[in-house]
């Protein structure tokens, strides 16, 4: 390695300025994502070889509206700048990135970015829209009036940078003595009158620039007749939320079941290859099971990815806060809480993951607390299973029929409780004035694939290391202590996991959930479920000795075995538990991680638990007064 | 005339004037181009109870709470509140 692959050039813009399009089409595949030290703010560099075979290190630090800090995301960025951050190395050449259809703020950004005395470039992006839009500037008056170079750019256009790349390469070239100082600077807030002198002078600088200005965004403005229309606009988008729901379970199905027969073939083949015994145990119930538990719920949320990223990318997230914020503000949640309360309804992994774009600490904690009360997708295998067991399949009112209306009582439970409880916290533990919403609404743009393609994978990368390994050490765990120890299964009376750890824990809490209507079964059967929800299903199989060469008829021949086994009010209360318990230990090593505080870990688990506790005793109670308790 | 930008309705214009105060929202007003002199045009109202409301402001929209909106002093120019 030569000295100058260490230079370290940092991209800093506005949100929405193109800025992680840059980032991608510089750095290509060659890109690292982690989390800044100790906080959970996302770190992008990624490396860059140049034409002239320069290697250099790029950051993409998160979009900022000024030095002026208001967010973590924004505090990373200046930290980065001044170079005050531990482990992070000041850039030798800062990178403006500005939206050439939205220049003033971005220019406003500029000059107060010249005041770190760190080299500066401006790269002038999204030109081609610019142009597009009539706007003709001449860029020698801009860059002598800003003090800084000028590269135009098209982050989505092949070759589009060749001019801030070679920019790079010049920088890199100077003997170090001339790179400029990266001595450090002292901060000062600025003044009200600071502020406003530098839009002024930003003024002044267009006024000078300018050959011919821009012209209006019109398709941005006919669309937003429509997409914001107090009627047309939210009925778009409840159409675009149920199509996104349609998509994550239809689409997602196929493949699901891809990944589950893959995996039943790979344990067939360990099962005939291995010999009988602990490792051939641990392999096939312990690994491979916990591998697929992760992998089935991809499709999913690599589906929920791609919808988030596209609506983002085209400037229609925004959108979506700007019509829901007042309607979540009224339960204390943010507009910003919709993304990750949509995504938990796949999982709330990626539910709790995402809230990482809300900037108030109170708030983000809020829509974690009531995240996992979305009904997550690992719920419906034990709510449909349950449901055709002990629902009668009568239609009622045209085409719904009872288990229809069930299914979908539950759902709606979870989001009228999530509301309640946000209402709840935010007048009691999580009181304080709500936040400001100020939002910029970009101008649309057509998506880019390469760069949703880059995001997917990102995101996928993220949640896999993140999120997989979690789950796959919980799973495995919970299979040790429902497979051990082990007992002869011919000098026993009850099936093997009425011996394990697992049936030890659970016929100890059995007295404890016996008002619930539970017997010694559900509760054994509960434990291996904290794995992941849907595992419930299987530790029932387990209990009632039901062997079954597939899950369906798994499902089915448990149903019926149930169904005979126990009252309606048992059945409905199990449902209603499921609703609210905090049955899924990934998530809460998530919350863990994502709050950094164990004390709001173990609030929303304790939360969750007490809550499913009194709502199923209280349902158990009513259900056998009306007659279903035999 | 001058009054609150909370107290346009859509279609509304005015020029910015002021802010109330000098607290930490006035200045990130200020960095998002709410400073004196400039023009603003109130260009859509949320759904529920008209807010938030999406301001055009030097060339961008920007959505902001009507109770944030307070904040900012306008100076109506004629009848162009229609």
């Amino acid at each position: 390695m030569s000295e100058d692959s260490f230079l370290v050039i940092a991209l800093a813009g506005n949100p929405n300025c193109g800025k992680t399009a840059l980032f991608n089409s510089l750095t290509g595949s060659h890109q690292k994502v982690a989390n800044y030290p100790g906080i959970t703010v996302e770190r992008k560099s990624g490396r860059l070889t140049t034409p002239r075979g320069h290697e250099v290190q790029v950051v993409d630090l998160p979009g900022m509206i000024s030095l002026d800090a208001r967010s973590p995301d924004e505090e990373v960025s200046k930290e980065a700048l001044f170079g005050t951050m531990n482990g992070e190395p000041q850039p030798d050449l800062v990178v403006a990135v500005a939206d050439a259809t939205n220049l003033e703020r971005g220019l406003a950004l500029v000059l107060e970015l010249k005041s770190l005395k760190t080299p500066i470039v401006l790269a002038l992006n999204m030109m081609d829209l610019a142009e597009k839009r009539g706007l003709l500037l001449n860029l020698d008056v801009l860059s002598q009036e800003l003090g800084v170079e000028v590269l135009p750019t098209v982050a989505t256009r092949q070759g589009g940078n060749a001019g801030l790349i070679a920019a790079i390469d010049h920088f890199v070239e100077l003997p170090p003595d001339r790179r400029g100082s990266k001595s450090p600077v002292e901060w000062k807030v600025w003044t009200a009158d600071q502020v406003q002198d530098r839009f002024r002078r930003v003024d002044e600088i267009l006024r000078l620039a300018t050959t011919k200005p821009l012209t209006p965004a019109t398709w941005t403005e006919r669309l937003d007749r429509v997409l914001l229309h107090p009627v047309a606009g939210l009925a778009i988008l409840a159409s675009t939320m149920l199509m996104i729901f349609q998509a994550v379970f239809q689409w997602a199905a196929p493949l699901q079941d891809g990944i589950e027969s893959g995996i039943a073939r790979l344990s067939q083949f360990f099962l005939t290859v291995l010999p009988a015994g602990a490792l051939r145990d641990l392999l096939l119930e312990g690994v491979l099971a916990g591998v697929g538990g992760v992998l089935v719920f991809l499709p999913q949320i690599l589906i929920l990815f791609a919808f988030v990223l596209l609506l983002e990318d085209v400037g229609y997230m925004a959108r979506a806060v700007f019509l829901l914020d007042r309607l979540m503000g009224s339960v204390g949640l943010h507009g910003r809480s919709f993304v990750p309360l949509l995504s938990s309804f796949a999982c709330a992994i990626p539910g709790v993951m995402a809230t990482r774009t809300i900037e108030n600490k109170r708030d983000r904690i809020l829509t974690i607390l009531v995240a996992p009360l979305m009904t997550c997708s690992a719920r419906i295998p034990v709510y449909v299973m349950l449901i055709a067991a002990f629902i009668p399949s009568e239609r009622v009112v045209g085409p719904f029929s009872v288990q229809g209306l069930v299914l979908f009582g539950l759902y709606l439970m979870g989001i009228v409780f999530a509301f309640f409880f946000a209402t709840l916290f935010k007048r009691t533990v999580l009181r304080g004035p709500n936040p400001a919403l100020i939002l910029e609404m970009p101008t649309y743009k057509w998506p880019h694939l390469k760069n949703l393609r880059q995001g997917l994978v990102q995101r996928t990368v993220i949640f896999l290391k993140r999120a997989g390994t979690l789950i796959l050490s919980l799973s495995l765990l919970l299979w040790f202590l429902s497979s051990y120890p082990k007992v002869e299964s011919n000098q026993v009376s009850e099936p093997p996991i009425y011996y394990s750890y697992a049936g030890q824990l659970g016929r100890f809490l059995a007295p404890a959930l016996a008002p619930l209507g539970f017997d010694w079964r559900i509760s054994v059967a509960l434990v291996p479920g904290f794995a992941a929800r849907e595992v419930m299903v299987s530790g029932l199989a387990t209990v009632f000795s039901v062997e079954a060469s597939d899950e369906a008829a798994q499902s089915t021949s448990l149903g019926s075995k149930l169904a005979s086994s126990w009252s309606l009010a048992t059945a409905l209360s199990l449902l209603l538990w499921y609703v609210f318990a905090p049955q899924c230990l990934s998530t809460f090593a998530v919350i863990r991680r994502e709050t950094g505080s164990w004390k709001w870990t173990a609030f929303s688990f304790g939360y969750l638990l007490v809550t499913a506790y009194l709502v199923s005793f209280l349902g158990y109670r009513l259900f056998v007064s009306l007659g279903w308790g035999a | 005339m001058t009054m609150r930008l909370n107290e346009l309705l859509k279609g509304g214009r005015g020029r910015v004037i002021g802010h109330a105060d000098e607290s930490v929202l006035s200045q990130r007003l200020l960095e998002m181009g709410f400073i004196y002199g400039t023009k603003v045009e109130v260009l859509h109202e949320g759904p529920f109870g008209k807010d938030p409301m999406a301001v055009r402001v030097r060339g961008s929209v920007v959505a902001i709470r009507r109770d944030e909106a307070k904040m900012i002093e306008i100076e109506i120019e004629g009848k162009s509140n229609r």
